[in-house]
């Protein structure tokens, strides 16, 4: 790649940020250029971020039809998987599983429904509340 | 060790080899963050079926988080004070006494819990190396090496961000230069670690190096014909955002590895060396060939995905990298 190719597509995912690259100059010698971001990055990310986005939505569904927990919800929304939550909260699998079922849930106590809404960066208000709140 | 200087921020492509050399450079050794990639050997290409993320095999590029920092005290002699804690308010305490100091100190943290990432970046990525070097009122001020500019962070995030649980959880992993030898037999250093690279590539279990890469080819053939398109587009999303997102140097740190082989070249004046950082640069290209055929295939609205000229493009990747590291082991 040549510092005159590199990708200049001021793409939204880098939040107007620039990233360091290794190119080419004209004298074939390495040196380190910015760039505003690939076309093909944004791509890709926004298609992974769809996919959260796809799951959170279906997430959404089912907390109203009683079939889930609000935390599948945020987890999704929070770009994490069962594994990536259940690691992050420093529990083990079957204990986050038992957290998504609503009548479990419902009985959960505060330092842990915060321990979540630390995790997920929102109130605990915001977990408490969900079903009221979407209504 | 206080170099008494003070901190320069520089703008890298790669978090652990940009703090490193950061970091050295502060302290009286220069050495730029290709020559510290390429001589703690940090490029590889690993396809790792068995751990997942999002249910995805993971794919690396590059060696895992900390090998740099091992391997520059392992090739060059150096010696980094490191340290992680079980209590958060000691580590808190510690970083205060550092920064009082006028020590600069390299972080590992979560991405997921620095505030200054564009929102989009923010997953549960616990391996992102930074740099905290001052202080203003309450913030710390940050020399983050994928920054253009230096930026500042509350206490209490940084705390959040070197606590992060789970996968290569960092548990306020601290470090700093402690010892630089007085002289450093760099062109040696230098033969020592691309040979230790020109072996992995060539001659690693088959899902390492050059083999790995034949070996994801024929993964991602086999997929075509059994998994749906949606989950053929998510993987595909997955091995280039592995290759190309921050940190990369932009084709999957092939390039960086060429700007080590061509400083390498000056250094021990082996115009072979140049002539490997040239193909390596064709290797690069070609791997940023693949990311835009893979790209191509995602935004594609339909289903009938042809999976052909991506599988072929990521063998000639393989092709184009076996070339190299057959150049290094004959010279």
């Amino acid at each position: 790649m040549k510092t005159h190719e590199t990708p200049q597509d001021n793409i939204k995912t880098l939040g107007g940020f620039k990233k360091a690259l290794y190119a080419l100059d004209e004298q074939g010698r390495y040196r380190t250029c910015a760039t505003s971001g690939w076309e093909v990055e944004e791509i890709v990310l926004l298609d992974a971020l769809a996919d959260y986005d796809r799951k959170a939505e279906e997430a959404r569904q089912k907390v109203l039809e009683g079939r889930t927990s609000p935390i599948e919800y945020f987890m999704y929304m929070r770009r994490m998987d069962l594994m990536t939550l259940t690691q992050a909260m420093g529990l083990f699998r079957w204990q986050v599983k038992r957290h998504l079922k609503p009548e479990v849930f419902r009985k959960l106590n505060e330092a842990i429904l915060q321990q979540y809404a630390d995790l997920f960066r929102i109130s605990i208000g915001a977990l408490k509340h969900f079903e009221e709140d979407i209504h | 060790m206080n170099s008494g200087r003070v901190f320069e921020h520089k703008h890298f492509a790669h978090c652990e080899s940009g703090v490193v050399s950061s970091l050295l450079t502060h302290h009286g050794l220069s050495l730029s963050e290709p020559m510290v990639f390429g001589l703690a050997g940090g490029i590889t290409f690993a396809y790792l079926p068995f751990i997942k993320i999002n249910e995805m095999p993971l794919m690396s590029y590059r060696m895992p988080p900390r090998s740099i920092i091992r391997g520059v005290q392992r090739r060059l002699g150096i010696r980094f004070q490191t340290k992680t804690y079980r209590d958060r308010e000691e580590a808190q305490a510690d970083l205060n006494r550092f920064i009082r100091d006028g020590q600069a100190v390299g972080l590992q943290t979560s991405v997921y819990w620095l505030p200054y990432f564009p929102p989009e970046m923010r997953f549960q990525f616990n391996a992102h190396n930074l740099i905290v070097f001052g202080k203003e009122g309450d913030e710390f001020l940050i020399s983050d090496p994928v920054f253009e500019q230096v930026v500042k962070i509350m206490p209490e995030d940084l705390q959040n961000a070197r606590f992060a649980r789970g996968m290569l959880a960092p548990k306020g992993y601290l470090y700093y230069p402690v010892f630089i030898p007085p002289t450093i037999d760099l062109r040696a250093a230098i033969r020592k670690s691309i040979g230790k690279t020109t072996k992995m590539m060539l001659h690693g279990p088959v899902i390492f190096g050059v083999r790995g890469i034949y070996f994801m080819a024929k993964r991602i053939e086999e997929m075509g014909r059994r998994k749906d398109p949606r989950y053929v587009k998510l993987i595909l999303g997955h091995i280039v955002r592995m290759q190309e997102e921050i940190g990369t140097g932009g084709g999957g740190f092939r390039f960086i590895y060429a700007a080590f082989l061509q400083e390498a070249s000056d250094l021990l004046q082996q115009p072979l060396l140049s002539e490997a950082s040239v193909k390596m640069t064709e290797a690069g290209d070609l791997w940023r060939q693949f990311a835009l055929a893979c790209a191509r295939v995602i935004k594609g609205k339909t289903d009938q995905i042809d999976l052909r000229p991506i599988v072929d493009l990521l063998r000639q990747c393989g092709d184009a990298e076996k070339k190299v590291y057959q150049m290094l082991a004959s010279g």
